[in-house]
């Protein structure tokens, strides 16, 4: 077990690989209750988090939820963050576990428009099903028809015969469901879900796969891809930025940095050399330093050394050769497309 | 589990000492902390290596460790299957699945190790 912002987290429960393995084929179980939750509510919820928020709000419908962020005024990240639409007068946000009190704090201090912000995590476990297996194994615990609810939208129905928020979902590239309950249900549907997946080979999964499926996906982690002096235009993320939806904060300082044009932009890479390029290791380019990488290790599903980092944007075209230094060592990488892994259908 | 004719370290490695020779590894206990292992780099022969300083790094999925030497010598042979095929230190740790072979500079260092028996209490099994 390991600490992870004060919650004992596993990070393995058999073996990384082979949980990571029985996400990708079949179901996998991830208990992600240390994430954040934040409710927003009254009749000007939605002009705040407009304000507050890159993506456009307004162009969500109840029941449906987007990817979106909190920044800051020079356009660096507070967090990364869900946004789910439940009623007109109404946001349900999901943050990072380490975050959620700075989010929660910086929400408030925005708070110009009397909105009644709620710090809700308590309230909140969070389970996340996750693979092809995934619907099988929840629709067995749900009455709600888990079929017509589409990527990125959520009901609110019942799972165990307890008030669940089934949103579809997740942080792994595949099928998959988060699904939020009052943490004294936790325990019971965790168990239920284990055996309601059984006959498709269901395994916990802990925090080591949850990171290696996120990582051939090209999915950003708060601390590592984003981080406060790292902006939606360098993470490859300004598809989140909606600059004709009005003033929000940050966008000054996007649409600034847009004209002006960024230096350093996240890339893909897989190591050409032996090695394995991981978290803060140095980037180079004809010997000088170019950048640094952000995540990096081996992909159990193309059991290649693949990785995310930062380089200057002309270095970024998949098929540039570059070097990791690894324990002062310089090895051979070479840029690479991302989404490293997308799932068939 | 923990052989007898083997010496350990608090650092998770072992030496088994045969006619002034040493052979090197890790734990049983170091490779199930580390979980799947998926590199392992290791000295070249020839190599003068000392007594609690660092001769190479194992790596798994999640992290790296360093691999500190239990004894002072000079590499005369290294398992080259780890190269190939490293999840067999997750399989064999204790035989198969050995690191380096030393020359030993100072066979007396071995007396500074743990036997089998204090390594396990170290190590709370």
């Amino acid at each position: 077990m390991v600490d992870f912002g004060g919650w004992d987290m596993p990070v393995q429960y058999s073996s990384i690989i082979e949980e990571h393995h029985c996400v990708r084929r079949d179901v996998g179980l991830f208990d992600v209750s240390h994430m954040g939750e934040i409710d927003v509510r009254g009749p000007q919820a939605l002009q705040l988090l407009e304000s507050l928020t890159p993506n456009a709000v307004s162009k969500l419908k109840p029941g449906q939820a987007h990817y979106s962020a909190l920044l800051y005024e020079h356009g660096g990240f507070v967090d990364d963050i869900l946004v789910h639409k439940v009623a007109d007068d109404h946001y349900f946000l999901c943050v990072n576990a380490s975050n959620q009190d700075k989010d929660y704090e910086h929400i408030r201090e925005h708070n110009r428009l009397d909105c009644e912000v709620e710090f809700s995590s308590p309230k909140y476990a969070q389970i996340a099903v996750q693979g092809p297996k995934s619907q099988l194994t929840l629709q067995k615990l749900t009455a709600t028809d888990l079929a017509p609810i589409k990527y990125y939208h959520f009901a609110d129905g019942e799972v165990c015969g307890v008030p669940a928020r089934i949103a579809r979902s997740g942080y792994t590239g595949e099928h998959g469901y988060e699904v939020y309950i009052a943490p004294a249900s936790a325990e019971k549907i965790w168990n239920e879900l284990m055996a309601a997946g059984q006959e498709y080979g269901i395994k916990p999964a802990g925090l080591g796969a949850r990171n290696t499926l996120r990582l051939e996906c090209a999915m950003a982690l708060y601390g590592h891809e984003i981080t406060a002096s790292i902006t939606p235009l360098e993470a490859g993320l300004g598809r989140m930025c909606k600059f004709d939806k009005g003033d929000f904060l940050g966008r000054q300082a996007l649409l600034a940095q847009q004209e002006k044009g960024i230096t350093r932009l996240l890339t893909g890479f897989e190591m050409t050399g032996r090695g394995i390029g991981r978290d803060g290791y140095e980037t180079m380019i004809g010997g000088e330093i170019a950048g640094w990488v952000t995540s990096g290790g081996p992909s159990p599903t193309l059991n290649k050394n693949i990785g995310l980092c930062y380089l200057p944007v002309a270095h970024t075209q998949p098929g540039k050769t570059f070097q990791i230094l690894i324990r002062n060592q310089p090895v051979d990488a070479v840029t690479r497309p991302i989404p490293f892994y997308k799932r068939a259908n | 589990m923990y052989p007898d004719n083997l010496r350990y370290t608090k650092e998770h490695e072992w030496v088994r000492v045969e006619s002034g020779t040493g052979t090197i590894g890790i734990t049983d206990h170091a490779q199930h902390e580390l979980g799947d292992i998926v590199y392992v780099d290791l000295p070249k022969i020839g190599a003068t290596i000392d007594q609690g300083k660092t001769i190479g790094s194992v790596e798994s999925v999640k992290a790296v460790s360093d691999i500190y030497s239990p004894v002072s010598g000079e590499v005369v042979e290294i398992n080259e299957m780890l190269t190939q095929s490293p999840e067999k230190l997750n399989e064999d740790p204790h035989g198969a699945a050995w690191l380096v072979k030393v020359r030993l500079t100072s066979p007396e260092e071995i007396k500074s190790l743990m036997s089998a028996a204090d390594y396990q209490t170290y190590i709370g099994a």
